[in-house]
């Protein structure tokens, strides 16, 4: 189990704060929020994919739900909008629990828990294009109000250092769970399910815990998206993009790492501007190239990017026990 | 100890690999005016869906600013200023990708944009690019929202579903009352995002108000596989009207389905902002399913030359002339009327050029344009319906080029 | 509601399903043998229905034809898919073999788009509107056709795993990839031949599909969700399953459709995924788990 301590994630997350002191371009800091955006709900998929072993197709469920409860909330019933992020995030989580709490108990696992999840972000989404309360098809437009006390920031830097504030949040959540017991009964259940309840864990209760934190950094990441571009419709909160994009993120980075979902996000942003740079103005060629170097990316970086760093420490290992090191 | 050194090792290496990551992510960002550079005095900026869902109405729309930029440069660019530098964008069909498009745009300089399409993606990138006072002038997107936010950088030239929809009944009314039996029942069939449920709903509170009978209002998904139920339920309620409001594709199959069913309303099928209703590529290619179709949508000025030019032009090149090229031809054609007058690329320059714009050089049967709180006044739709192989038009009377046929004649 | 329309409801949901069971066949073959769910399903149908397209435009074939062409081009495909890039790329890792097939689509997608553009394309058949009247309703003649496709191919497929020796052999990988593999049987070509089978029966579903559908870059999105949830409703695996599944699937949708409205009716597929995976993870045929 790693150890790390909060070293690393304080490092990182200062040098990442620093970045809007030196960089001034509006381009770079709106991609690195819409990339940090990515990393929220990366992490979020990790802490129940990675950690967990729960491959979920329909983490869009959590991220809509924080996105719709934060506009509602502001736009119907006038709530701050400080309070109604809040409870986004609270939503999203109970949505996470009532999932779980549906789903676990019948023992669904792998492809088939995957599949269901997509299922109930679809049912979401469904019912978000009808309803009168999300704006059926239209969707909700929150009035554009800069300024704190709105949570509207019109410099980019602020949403910049909002968003790292909510990264920071999800990484040391994270990094407690990864070195706490529930951690260890995490993983435990994701080795092996039927070993870890012969141990004593409760594969359900680990699980929906699980689910629930995960489904709340997600909703944060909605919430967010939702304050950032004061809009949202059906398919934006529940449609299948972000699903995948989340887990996409995770993959890439190295599932079951604290630093996945972010380097995962990062790599992933980044291709997707060079491919546009690459390729100029025709249209889908970008996202040819992206798609290439993806497969590419998987092939070479098996366990993700992150992945990369253990097997850098395995061949460490394995050079220094060749060199005869500690014990023969 | 071993174990510290390792663990350093994987630090380390983690963190130069964000770093890293986020470094060539500067360098990548600040690259693109760059690469694109082909000089020109003027940036204006392109932004449209050229991938995703909507990438037919995206690459179309560039098409039709294209061809206007040509023109521009072709004649010596715009006077006093200079030539037109086009900064293409792919809003990717949503608005997290349009947005960052707008960004880019603004960091390599240009002095407006047009652009946007999608109702949901003008939303987001018009407020974005209203934070560095960058001119939008919206091609198509016809949410009222889009000019009610008090952005005073955000104009559009084109009709938003209110006008649309308040056009739409009173032409109806207007051919109703010129048939003999007027048709008093309605079937409403709509795709069920942001511009089908706001025209639905605009329906809904006043076609009762003009004496027609709602019998359904049928929402569909965008896409929608099959249309056969709704085409029977259309069948069982047998109302004289149908009108549908959705995309090409939709509606496409929808027609084709009633034809197949032969379901034919009494009085007649009228779209408002048909996807196919009065598209020469739906006439082409289903000649037979859209015979008598009518649609109150964007349309052209038959009249105007300019207008006739286009058509030849882009027929030339073996495209269709839909609403998308025409509509952002003309707004090309606006922005460097402003760009003209204001004799300058100076962004509060232009948005002040346009707020006072009283162009007419534009392609639409719009009158000179004036705009309050962003949209053109003047803008609205027009009526056509599809007779023999050609696409006529039908109200306002000042470019007719035919009478209704109305109601329906019997299959 | 009127039962007048009820009936001819029940017959479009069945045929609507016939559709989902062909899509769906080719999945739940891939996914009952390799145990992943292949992203790039969708498109690989949008492929199959331009390369449907293309044929007829140029060389005038009319889809139930290019059928006889598209089929083994298909399975070509599929089979080098699996065998070159897949495979290799994955090293065997199922969240691997997910992106790379997320990859695949993308690329599928996008190429089809850069070369061809995002133009609706439809093919104009002499039969597109043939009609055979019954009960007081038209029914298309393609659609029947495609039915008739749909339980033959699943017939084919199931007389293929059961009667033949390859089929054996894909069935010994599905049940015990070790156990196979020790037994002498060569993995990675039966993984590449299902593959191929899966392509190959989209490539069918395309060409069946075209007379009455349209063409474009994204067209096979529609499909990929009402797959999946032909596939576990059916039972993973389960040939039989796939095309029952999917005439329950249409059935279903067109029957919430008609109560519900076509938007929300949708909800009634999901709703019905999510009880039976609740309730009877293993679908309606599928093996126990």
């Amino acid at each position: 189990m790693n150890r790390g301590g909060f070293l690393p994630i304080a490092v990182v997350l200062a040098a990442l704060a620093c970045v809007p002191l030196v960089v001034h371009s509006d381009v770079v800091l709106n991609f690195l929020v819409t990339a940090l955006l990515l990393t929220l709900a990366g992490q979020g998929w990790n802490v129940l994919g990675g950690y967990g072993g729960q491959y979920s197709f329909g983490h869009a469920a959590f991220f809509g739900t924080g996105a719709y409860a934060t506009a509602i909330l502001q736009t119907r019933y006038g709530l701050n909008a400080w309070p109604a992020f809040a409870l986004g995030i609270a939503a999203g989580a109970a949505m996470g629990a009532a999932i779980g709490a549906l789903t676990f108990p019948s023992r669904l696992r792998g492809s088939y828990f995957a599949l269901v999840t997509l299922a109930f972000a679809e049912v979401f989404r469904i019912l978000a294009s009808v309803a009168p309360v999300t704006g059926a098809g239209v969707g909700i437009l929150i009035k554009l109000d800069p300024g704190i006390h709105a949570l509207q920031f019109s410099s980019r830097a602020v949403s910049y250092w909002f968003i790292l504030s909510l990264v920071a949040a999800a990484l040391v959540v994270t990094r407690l769970i990864e070195g706490s017991r529930f951690g260890a009964w995490l993983v435990a259940v994701r080795e092996g399910e039927a070993a870890a309840q012969a141990l004593g864990v409760d594969p359900t209760r680990v699980k929906l815990a699980a689910m629930t934190v995960s489904a709340a950094f997600t909703a944060a990441a909605g919430c967010f998206y939702v304050q950032y571009f004061l809009f949202i419709d059906a398919p934006i909160a529940y449609g299948p993009w972000i699903s995948v994009e989340a887990l996409l993120a995770s993959i890439i980075g190295g599932v079951g790492t604290v630093f996945g979902p972010l380097l995962g996000a990062l790599m992933v942003k980044t291709l997707g501007e060079a491919a546009k740079l690459i390729t100029g103005d025709a249209p889908g060629l970008d996202l040819m190239l992206y798609g290439l170097v993806l497969i590419l990316v998987v092939g070479i970086a098996p366990r993700g990017v992150a992945g990369i760093g253990v097997r850098c420490r395995e061949w460490l290992a394995r050079r220094h026990i060749r060199t005869g090191g500690s014990t023969a | 100890m071993p174990n510290n050194s390792k663990r350093f090792t994987r630090r380390k290496f983690l963190r130069s690999t964000a770093l890293t990551a986020m470094a060539s992510a500067t360098g990548v960002m600040s690259a693109p005016s760059v690469l694109r550079a082909q000089g020109g005095a003027v940036k204006i900026g392109f932004l449209q869906p050229v991938s995703g869902a909507l990438a037919y109405s995206g690459q179309q729309g560039r098409l039709g600013t294209s061809i206007a930029v040509d023109e521009i440069n072709a004649a010596g660019g715009i006077k006093d200023v200079g030539k037109i530098e086009a900064v293409l964008g792919d809003a990717q069909s949503t608005p997290e990708g349009g947005n960052a498009e707008v960004e880019k745009m603004n960091s390599a300089g240009v002095s407006a944009i047009v652009g946007g399409y999608g109702s949901s993606i003008c939303l987001a990138t018009s407020q974005t690019a209203a934070r560095y006072d960058l001119p939008y002038l919206v091609d198509v997107g016809v949410t009222d929202a889009i000019v009610t936010r008090g952005l005073k950088n955000t104009f559009r030239f084109g009709p938003g579903f209110g006008v649309i929809a308040k056009t739409a009944l009173a032409n109806l009314v207007t051919i109703n009352e010129a048939a003999s039996k007027p048709a008093k029942t309605v079937m409403i069939v709509h795709e069920d995002s942001a511009f089908g449920s706001g025209l639905a709903k605009l329906l809904n509170e006043q076609l009762p108000l003009n004496g027609f009978q709602i019998l359904e209002t049928i929402p569909h998904p965008t896409p929608t596989r099959d249309f056969n139920n709704v085409v029977l339920k259309i069948k069982a309620a047998d109302p004289d009207i149908v009108i549908p409001a959705n995309y090409y594709n939709e509606y496409v199959l929808l027609a084709r389905t009633m034809l197949q069913q032969q379901v034919r309303p009494k009085a007649a099928i009228y779209s408002i902002l048909g996807g196919a209703a009065s598209s020469y590529k739906f006439v082409k290619e289903f000649q037979q399913a859209a015979q008598f179709i009518m649609d109150c949508n964007h349309w052209f000025d038959p009249r105007n030359a300019k207008a006739q030019a286009l058509k030849s032009k882009v027929e030339a090149q073996g495209q269709f002339f839909t609403y998308e090229v025409y509509l952002n031809y003309s707004c090309t054609l606006l922005l460097v009327d402003a760009i003209e007058r204001a004799k300058s690329s100076d962004r509060a320059k232009i948005i002040e050029a346009l707020s006072a714009s009283t162009f007419a050089g534009h392609v639409m049967p719009y009158g000179p344009t004036k705009f309050v709180n962003g949209q053109n006044q003047g803008a609205g739709p027009t009526n056509t319906q599809v007779i023999g192989s050609d696409i006529q038009v039908i109200l306002p009377e000042a470019f007719a080029s035919a009478k209704a046929v109305y109601p329906m004649p019997r299959a | 509601m009127q039962l007048s329309i009820l009936f001819p409801a029940v017959v479009n949901g069945i045929l609507n399903g016939a559709l989902y069971a062909l899509v769906a066949l080719g999945l739940t073959l891939v996914y009952g043998v390799l145990h992943i769910i292949n992203f790039a399903h969708g498109a690989l149908l949008t492929a199959a229905l331009f390369a449907a397209f293309y044929l007829h435009r140029i060389f005038g074939l009319d889809p139930y034809i290019a059928l006889l062409v598209l089929t083994p081009a298909f399975f070509l495909v599929g089979y080098a898919l699996q065998r070159v890039v897949i495979g290799p790329l994955s090293h065997g890792d199922d969240s691997n073999i997910l992106l790379v097939t997320l990859g695949l689509a993308v690329i599928i997608e996008n190429g089809l788009l850069f070369a061809f553009r995002g133009d609706t394309r439809t093919v104009d058949l002499p039969y597109s509107f043939a009609v055979v009247p019954f009960a007081g309703m038209f029914i298309s003649v393609p659609r029947l056709v495609g039915f008739g496709g749909a339980v033959a191919v699943a017939a084919l497929l199931w007389l293929l795993l059961t009667l033949t020796d390859t089929g054996k052999a894909i069935r010994a990988v599905a049940k015990e990839k070790l156990g196979a593999q020790l037994s002498g049987i060569d993995v990675p070509h039966i993984y590449a031949l299902t593959f191929g089978l899966g392509a190959a029966c989209v490539a069918v579903a395309a060409c069946l599909l075209i007379p009455t559908y349209y063409v474009n870059p994204h067209v096979g999105n529609a499909f990929v969700l009402v797959a999946f949830t032909t596939v576990v409703l059916g039972g993973m695996g389960s040939i039989p399953g796939a095309l029952i599944g999917g005439l329950f699937v249409g059935l279903i949708e067109s029957l919430c459709g008609l109560y519900l409205g076509e938007s929300l009716g949708q909800i009634g597929i999901f709703l019905m995924f999510i009880l039976v995976l609740l309730f009877r993870p293993s679908g309606l045929l599928g093996a126990r788990a």
